[in-house]
Formats: structure tokens, C-alpha cells, sequence
């Protein structure tokens, strides 16, 4: 197998990394590369910081190992290699009945990304998270394959998903999809005035898929303004879709500066009229709705930008105000961000998901924005909260420590599963997630 | 109409994409190479994306003893049958430079196989009156060149051979599609120096789709390498010897 030297980044674009590439095309070579030259995976890089980054060292691209190895339709258990992306999975039988019960923000994400971050989507309170969906897991280790199922090796699992690629190479997955009337949904958004209405709406949200939009530069009264989706998957004829578009070249600093960025969340607020309104729309409008605009990520110039991201526990609601507060005051918020109801369901011991709020706000990659995350995260860990791995690229070894209590458990997991530490990557060393 | 592809060479990206592409047309494909664990896997992928059928067939362009079968597998199929081949293999011409032997197996695999195998399928075509064989040749056999001259060398016997091959199906009514692709990022070209303009195998798949509809006879994929070539074509030998493009 032949490596292809080449820097590459996290979907951040504020963290580099130089490093020797592979990307078999079968499982025989995948196999191959894993008893020679054990090495981390990665996939469509669509997690922010340095989850997938292994600067000086080696990675495997998983992006051509992408088919789907089978479908069962009387249980809707499908198998696929690792590196299928899930918005193709999660739409592909959706016209037969079928969506894959839990989708990120992204549709670019990979199957195996989505383990090994545990991640969620807008209908976490009701779904959990993509996780408690995986009935087994192909695992690779030094080329030896291995079945994981939670029944009968939990442990292993538990550290596997979520576990950011550390015990092994996820060659394919048994996922249970979910059954769904169509591949439409209904769409409701409404404007939501102020903070305290905000988590009102969203605790007394019925819908299935419910996500808000936070104007994070509103200040005073209007603090935590934004729109609340709320939306149901319904059968119908869908409209032809409309064509990607690209951001072809990085933006200048000034395109997400402070008075474009206020001025843009207004007319985005207005755009949903006082009333609220309903529309129909195709299932992949509503799930990935930045994925029309290929390398969005470019918008924030060439030094890239962070997103934080953290959750805290229902009764830490104040904490979460006063960290938006701190967030609209700072003028360094971009559009994006987003607040969310979460439920508990987690299937890893380093999984993100815990029951309460959670808020993710991008941020251009300045030292001001940088000493502001350092404060949020502080925040966060006094509100007995945590950050996510899937977005971090600034975290501390100590913080961290304190906001995953499973940790230890996952280490012991790890250590048995990869002793000679092949798999480790720039997030794993950041953290020092591997030493106890 | 029932329509069957038999894709020689199915293991490589662009063959696979060519796989997923006729697959979601609803239409019979057979998938043959070397390593059968892989073969069954795309055919598992074509199924569930619609093809009519799947199957993977063992075909090892350097074994001809195992042609008769697969011709036979593909004579049960009823409707019009199509052939796509994109079996081919590039050593790094240092290593044949270092063993000369290795040339037996680039003429293999890029040309005396593939002839033999179309050759023994063409009275099939001729008999049915109809049906289209894609052949994937190379930019590289338009011109011989210090980087890679026996691949090139094979790529053009190849091309010699599928445009007299055009010329004998055309008057049964078949047709045969010759395909020169440029650079594609495949396993081929993973980590290779020089690489420009590289296509992914999504787009040339479409591309040879696309010719396949309109009747084309020889397409460069991307389109540009058609003017890149020409430019490559048209410097005189003289100069040519003495350049390493």
C-alpha cells in the first residue's frame, strides 16, 4: 500500500496535521494495513478539532470502503463498511420506509466517525444517541477482526463507541434503522423572543426533531432570541432538489466580523414571519441544512474558526444564560448556534450526551475567541456540564478529566485493546487521554 | 429491456462507480475479478442500490481457461449484454526496467486478456444484434513516455484493438465505447508524484455512462484531456525524445 504525504485539517481548520496517508479500497487491504502498520482511522474529517488529526505519523482513510453490505427489511438491521456517509445511508431507504434513526448536523459524516463519536441529532430527547442504535461493530485490530455487540462484549463496546478510535479500526457496523412514513418533513418554525420562552418551547416540545437557532448577539432583553424547528417525518412527493453550492476560496476576515454577523442573524430572525409558519420539505433540508454549501467551513478565512459546544444538567439552565451572555457581550459569535433539549441516552463510556441543555456556538479562531472558550468551558465544568470531543480543539488534560467520570473505565478498556498505543492521535496526546 | 453488464476488473474505484451507476438504473450485473470477498461486497452494494441482480464471477485476466465460463454465465441472461472492462495494471516502470519479465504480465492484464475475453464474447453480441462494450484505455497510450511506456505500450495495442473491434460489431448492430482516462484518484495514483487535475471515479463513471447513451466512439475523461493530449500528440519527435512529461 502505497502513503500520500499530505496536511490536513479538522473541519475547524484552525489545527494542521502532516501525516502519511493510506486509503485502501477493500477489506483485504484494510486488514493488511492494520497487522503491518497499525494506524488511526479517519473519514470525511467532519469532526471540528483534532479527533482525526495524527500529525508526524500515519492514518488510514476509510472514505473508499463505502457499500452497504446488506439490508434486512423485516428488521431494518443494515450492515455497512465504515466509511458509507450517513446522510447517503439515512436517505437510501427512506423511500422504502427506512431512515437511520439518528443523523447528525452533517451528512458527510461517516458511519464510523458517527461511532466513534457518539453523536446525536436534533431528535436526541426522544432517539438517544447513534450508538444505542449500532448492533454490532467489525472491529480491526493488528488486522484481526473482532465482532462487538453490547450484549456480548459490553465493555469493549462501550469504550469503542465514542471511544474517538482508540481501540481499533471500525471496518463495518450493524445499525438498526427506523421505520418512517416518507421521506418529506414537516417543517414548523417559529420565532422565539427571549431566553427563559426559549427553554419553555423546548421542554414542552412534543416534535419528534426539535432544534433552536439562537441569535447569540442579541443582548438584554432580547438575550436567547432565535427560532424554534420543530419537525415530523410525513410521506409526500418531493420537489426537485435544488443544486450545492460552494464557497470557492477562504473568506476575508471581515466576512463574519461583528456587524455582518448582526446583520445577518436579524434578517435571518425576520425571515420566519411573526406568526411562525409550517412547510413541507424534503428530509435532507431539515437534517443537513449547511451540506448545500460545500466548504462553508471556508467562510472563516484561512485561520478556521472553533465551535464550542457544551451540555449541562436541566437544573444548570442559569449557568447556560450566563455563559450566552458572556458569548453576546464578547460581539465574537457567529451565526451559527444552536440550543437543544437533550435526553440521557449515551452508549459510550466518552460520550457527549447527558440530560439538559446543550449549546454550540462557532466562533472565528482569534486569541479573544480563544480566552472566551477557555471561560466557557470553565463554566461549564462548575455547572457540572461537559464539552464535546467531536468539536474541541482547545481543551485541557485536567478539564476534561473532571467532566467524563467513565474515563478511567475507558482507559483500562483501551489500554487492553491497543497496549503498544498504535492508534493514538493529536486529541488523545492534547488530552492526555491514554495516561491515567 | 432486460440489460446485464459484466464489469471485468470490478475491484478498481472507477470500475466500482461504473458498478453503483449501472446498478441504479435497475439493470444485471455480473462483477468479475480476483478477490471474491470484495467482489461479493460491491454486488451486496449494486443489490441494495437496484440492480436487477449481482453476482460476482471469478476472472483473473493472466487465466484465459477461465473465460469460457463466464461467457457461458452471461449467455443465460436474456435481453442485451454489455461488457465494461476496466482491468489493467501499472508497475512503476523502474521495477520493470529492473526485470524485464515484468512486461509479460502488463501485456496480460492491460491487453492480450481483455482482446481475448471480448473476442470470445463478440459472436455473443453479434448473435443478439445489439449490446455495448466499454473498453478503459489510458492517455497514456497516446504517447509513449519515459515515465511509463510499456503501460502506455499496452494501453495503445488495447486501443488499436477495441477500434477494430468497433469496426467488426457496428455492422451487428453493437457498439463499442473506447475510454481514455486522464489522472483519476484511484489506488492506482493514491501517493503518486505529479499528479494534477485528478478526477474522482464518480465523474468518469457518469462520463462513461453518459458516452454509452449517446453512441460515442472514444472519449477522454475529463473532456480536457482531449486538448491535452493533442498539444502531448502534436510536439515532433525530435523534441519529444528529449522531454520527461
Amino acid at each position: 500500500m502505497r502513503w500520500k504525504t499530505t496536511e490536513y485539517t479538522g473541519w475547524g481548520r484552525a489545527l494542521r496535521a502532516r501525516a502519511d496517508l493510506a486509503r485502501p479500497e477493500r477489506q483485504s487491504a484494510l486488514a493488511a494495513l492494520t497487522a503491518k502498520t497499525p494506524s488511526p482511522a479517519i473519514g470525511q474529517l467532519r469532526s471540528y478539532g483534532d479527533v482525526a488529526l495524527n500529525n508526524g505519523g500515519r492514518a488510514i482513510d476509510m472514505t473508499r470502503l463505502d457499500r452497504i453490505l446488506g439490508f434486512d427489511e423485516d428488521s431494518g438491521i443494515v450492515e455497512v463498511e465504515a466509511g458509507v456517509r450517513i446522510g447517503d445511508l439515512g436517505l437510501a431507504f427512506a423511500s422504502r420506509g427506512w431512515i437511520a434513526p439518528v443523523m447528525p448536523g452533517t451528512g458527510f459524516a461517516t458511519i464510523g466517525g458517527c461511532i466513534a463519536n457518539d453523536v446525536h441529532g436534533k431528535n436526541h430527547h426522544v432517539a438517544g444517541s447513534f450508538g444505542q442504535h449500532v448492533v454490532e461493530i467489525t472491529l480491526l485490530q493488528r488486522g484481526r477482526r473482532r465482532r462487538l455487540t453490547p450484549e456480548r462484549t459490553p465493555d469493549l463496546f462501550r469504550a469503542t463507541v465514542g471511544g474517538l478510535g482508540q481501540t481499533g479500526v471500525i471496518a463495518s457496523a450493524k445499525l438498526r434503522l427506523m421505520p418512517c412514513p416518507g421521506d418529506m418533513m414537516v417543517l414548523t418554525e417559529r420565532r422565539i423572543d427571549g431566553w427563559d420562552e426559549f427553554l419553555a418551547m423546548l421542554d414542552s416540545s412534543r416534535a419528534n426533531y426539535t432544534v433552536g437557532w439562537i441569535d447569540a448577539t442579541a443582548k438584554g432583553a432580547r438575550l436567547g432570541r432565535g427560532i424554534l424547528e420543530e419537525g415530523e417525518i410525513t410521506s409526500g412527493v418531493s420537489p426537485s432538489r435544488s443544486r450545492a453550492r460552494e464557497v470557492p476560496f477562504d473568506a476575508p476576515q471581515w466576512a463574519l466580523s461583528a456587524p455582518v454577523v448582526r446583520l445577518f442573524n436579524e434578517a435571518y430572525f425576520r425571515r420566519v414571519p411573526a406568526r411562525g409558519r409550517t412547510t413541507v420539505k424534503p428530509i435532507s433540508a431539515p437534517f443537513f441544512p449547511l451540506d448545500k454549501i460545500h466548504n462553508w467551513n471556508r467562510l472563516y478565512g484561512k485561520r478556521g474558526f472553533h465551535q464550542f459546544q457544551c451540555v449541562v444538567p436541566v437544573a444548570e439552565a442559569p449557568a447556560l444564560r450566563r455563559m450566552l451572555e458572556r458569548i453576546a457581550n464578547s460581539g465574537l459569535a457567529s451565526p451559527l448556534a444552536v440550543l437543544k433539549r437533550m435526553g440521557e441516552g449515551r452508549a459510550g463510556y466518552l460520550s457527549f450526551p447527558m440530560e439538559g441543555y446543550t449549546l454550540a456556538v462557532d466562533f472565528p479562531n482569534r486569541p479573544a475567541a480563544v480566552a472566551l472558550i477557555a471561560e466557557l468551558e470553565r463554566m461549564t465544568e462548575e455547572a457540572g456540564g461537559r464539552i464535546y470531543f467531536a468539536k474541541d480543539a482547545l481543551s485541557s488534560p485536567e478539564r476534561v478529566r473532571r467532566m467524563y467520570p467513565e474515563h478511567e473505565k475507558w482507559l483500562k478498556a483501551v489500554t487492553r485493546a491497543d497496549p503498544d498505543g498504535h492508534l493514538i492521535t493529536d486529541m488523545v496526546r492534547r488530552l492526555k487521554l491514554r495516561s491515567a | 429491456m432486460a440489460e446485464s453488464w459484466i464489469i471485468l476488473g470490478a475491484t478498481s474505484s472507477m470500475a466500482r462507480a461504473f458498478a453503483r451507476a449501472v446498478a441504479e438504473r435497475g439493470c444485471a450485473v455480473f462483477l468479475a475479478g480476483r478477490d471474491m470477498d470484495d467482489l461479493k461486497a460491491t454486488a451486496a452494494d449494486c443489490r441494495q442500490r437496484g440492480a436487477a441482480l449481482a453476482e460476482a464471477l471469478p476472472f483473473d485476466a493472466r487465466r484465459p481457461e477461465g473465460f469460457a465460463a463466464l461467457i457461458a454465465r452471461l449467455e443465460r441472461e436474456e435481453g442485451q449484454i454489455n461488457a465494461a472492462v476496466f482491468v489493467g495494471s501499472m508497475p512503476d516502470q523502474a521495477a520493470i526496467d529492473a526485470d524485464p519479465a515484468l512486461i509479460d504480465g502488463v501485456v496480460a492484464d492491460n491487453l492480450a486478456g481483455p482482446a481475448r475475453f471480448l473476442q470470445m464474447l463478440a459472436p455473443v453480441l453479434e448473435a443478439r444484434g445489439g449490446g455495448t462494450v466499454v473498453g478503459v484505455g489510458s492517455v497514456a497510450g497516446d504517447r509513449g513516455r519515459l515515465g511509463n511506456y510499456v503501460y502506455g505500450a499496452a494501453k495503445a495495442g488495447f486501443h488499436t484493438y477495441l477500434s477494430g473491434l468497433r469496426n467488426r460489431l457496428g455492422r451487428a448492430g453493437a457498439h463499442v465505447l473506447t475510454v481514455k482516462p486522464g489522472f483519476v484518484d484511484t489506488a492506482m495514483t493514491w501517493g503518486l508524484e505529479g499528479m494534477f487535475l485528478v478526477a474522482p471515479p464518480e465523474k468518469v463513471a457518469a462520463d462513461i455512462l453518459r458516452a454509452v447513451d449517446r453512441r460515442r466512439n472514444v472519449i477522454y475523461t475529463p473532456f480536457f484531456w482531449r486538448w491535452i493530449m493533442l498539444v502531448i500528440r502534436a510536439i515532433p519527435e525530435p523534441i519529444f525524445k528529449k522531454l520527461s512529461v
